[in-house]
């Protein structure tokens, strides 16, 4: 593997995604993935989906990041689990195109100080957006690598003066039916709620998504705003987000109130605790091909040494 | 109807061939898809892709394969049951391929994780129960298979209601959410079901009016109803 030194290369020589392709070629001709070759040939209409994206100035490295290679624009943008435009995977990203970001609003409340609302722009302008390559494991057994660009979500929470009682933060998703066609049917208790211990909320490797491979987020991936917190299951980083409640009670977020038994409150990626359907022992890699093995998956995702000790003496297999 | 109640030989055969290709094509469709060719491709997910495709396709030709009966004797159309053969292989062979993608191309065979997967999660369970329940009648299907079991050939045939039953089980438990897709499969199935119950009592009621046991029966061709087996086809 290629290492990557983020203080000696430029943001701007690498959020392509044609250099990241590049990369990944360069790991084939090595003798990478020989089955892996067609997926990384890009087909033509996407290219223009990627540069119709407004890229994000001032973009800057992050260490946080791991060392893999990323999915490909196509990968990260046409196969979506993002249920307000549909349960299909491909749903998002079909139904997804007419959804308005802008005008944004954020409205920040609860156990805090300093509560508003605030615009998109107003809510992101005082951090400086870092590329964080996370993997992302959903809770249905298969994994990406994305590229996203976000600010620290601690950074961004502190500057509306949580108190002492503020234990939980409480995300919501836009619910406008009119936008978001998968909420005219009751699939979930729209809209759609997450949340985060405090402390979960404020480790620096949270963030507000606002980006990928460098561009603004695009629509089917949780524009403009969402939260990534890449130990949890993919359904924890809410997407769309337009209010954000400090509380003192845990908050009962949308899969936990669906199926209790299968979706809990924490989330943690762990593969010694199944969910009742399926096995989370191994994960399927998404755009490795068709007869690529399937990953072990790992405690917190890989991120064990992080973020364990937030669960210390806690039994996560009652706290799924 | 353009279409007679019966075909000539070798209208039954240009039939049998073009049923063949039309039930063959989702299946060629992914295997370009799998190897890239063509320009068909299976998503960023291609495994689960193939695993749903295949599902799919062997519970709608199981469906099919049980809505022959109703068609042809709402229709006339007799022929069709020449048909029903093959519409079941093909409901075998999608499961098939099914539970190959999930054995061989998702767990490598890997007999650990297979075994705990059918006894651990019910939704596998249902599904394993319905593919070995499919082997038997596969492997009868053959004319001198028929010929052999007789009268035991029909009532082992009959399987298909369970299988049929436990295969849209299977994807009802399977779903994460939105039961829509699980629910249109059952309530074909429950109107295929529906269908057959009806048909019985009326043809027991029926035979009790005429107590020489001969009915009019559209698709018995005048052969005396046999209330004992009305389910049997
Ligand atoms: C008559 C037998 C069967 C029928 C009709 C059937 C049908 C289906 C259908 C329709 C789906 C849903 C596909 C979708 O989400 O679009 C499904 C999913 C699934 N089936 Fe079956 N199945 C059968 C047997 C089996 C067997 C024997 C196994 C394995 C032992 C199996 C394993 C699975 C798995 C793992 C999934 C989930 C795939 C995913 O992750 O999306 N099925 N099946």
């Amino acid at each position: 593997m290629i290492i990557k030194r983020p203080s000696d290369i430029r943001p701007s020589e690498i959020t392509d995604e044609a250099i990241y392709l590049d990369r990944r070629r360069f790991l084939q001709a090595a003798g990478f993935a020989a089955l892996g070759a067609a997926a990384a040939v890009s087909p033509p209409a996407r290219a223009a989906s990627e540069a119709s994206q407004p890229k994000i100035q001032g973009l800057v490295q992050s260490t946080l990041s791991i060392d893999e290679d990323p999915n490909s624009w196509e990968d990260i943008t046409t196969y979506n689990n993002f249920y307000e435009f549909g349960t299909d995977k491909s749903d998002p990203h079909r139904k997804a195109r007419d959804f308005q970001p802008r005008p944004w609003e954020v409205s920040v409340s609860g156990e805090c100080d300093r509560p508003g609302t605030l615009s998109y722009a107003d809510f992101v302008a005082p951090h400086t957006p870092e590329e964080r390559i996370y993997r992302l494991r959903c809770v249905e057994a298969w994994s990406m690598v994305i590229p996203w660009v976000g600010i620290p979500m601690g950074d961004a929470l502190k500057r509306f003066e949580p108190n002492s009682r503020a234990k939980y933060v409480t995300f919501k998703t836009l619910l406008d039916p009119k936008q978001m066609p998968g909420q005219r049917w009751p699939v979930l208790d729209w809209p759609y709620v997450e949340g985060l211990r405090i402390d979960e909320a404020m480790h620096p490797l949270a963030i507000f998504g606002i980006g990928v491979y460098g561009r603004e987020l695009p629509n089917q991936n949780g524009a403009p705003l969402r939260i990534v917190v890449p130990w949890k299951y993919g359904f924890k980083s809410i997407k769309s987000i337009v209010s954000i409640e400090f509380t003192e009670k845990q908050p009962l977020s949308s899969w936990e109130k669906a199926a209790p038994s299968e979706y809990g409150f924490y989330a943690n990626v762990n593969p010694e605790v199944d969910h009742p359907r399926w096995s989370q022992a191994s994960e399927r890699l998404i755009g490795k091909g068709i007869f690529a093995p399937r990953r072990p998956t790992e405690m917190f995702n890989g991120y064990a040494d992080q973020v364990a000790q937030l669960y210390q003496g806690m039994d996560l297999t009652r706290n799924y | 109807m353009a279409f007679p109640r019966s075909l000539s030989q070798p209208q039954l055969r240009v039939a049998k061939t073009a049923l063949f290709a039309l039930c063959a094509l989702p299946f060629l469709v992914m295997v370009l898809g799998a190897f890239g060719l063509a320009g068909v491709s299976l998503g960023a997910n291609p495994v689960e892709e193939l695993m749903d495709r295949n599902g799919q396709w062997g519970l709608r030709f199981l469906l099919i394969t049980l809505a022959v009966t109703p068609l042809r004797r709402i229709t006339g159309w007799h022929w069709l049951v020449r048909l029903r053969r093959m519409l079941g292989l093909f409901a075998f062979f999608y499961v098939l391929m099914h539970f190959v993608t999930y054995a061989l191309i998702d767990h490598r065979l890997d007999l650990g994780i297979i075994v705990e997967d059918i006894i651990e999660r019910p939704f596998i369970t249902l599904g394993i129960t319905a593919l070995v329940l499919l082997i038997p009648l596969a492997a009868t299907s053959t004319n001198a298979m028929m010929r052999r079991l007789g009268k035991r050939w029909q009532t082992l045939h009959r399987l298909i209601y369970p299988i049929a039953i436990l295969g849209v089980w299977h994807f009802w438990w399977q779903v994460k959410q939105d039961l829509r897709e699980p629910l249109i499969y059952a309530l074909i199935l429950a109107v295929l079901l529906g269908y057959r119950m009806w048909w019985q009592r009326r043809q027991a009621a029926r035979s009790a009016d005429h107590d020489d046991g001969l009915t009019g029966d559209p698709d018995g061709g005048g052969k005396p109803a046999r209330p004992s087996m009305p389910l049997a086809q």
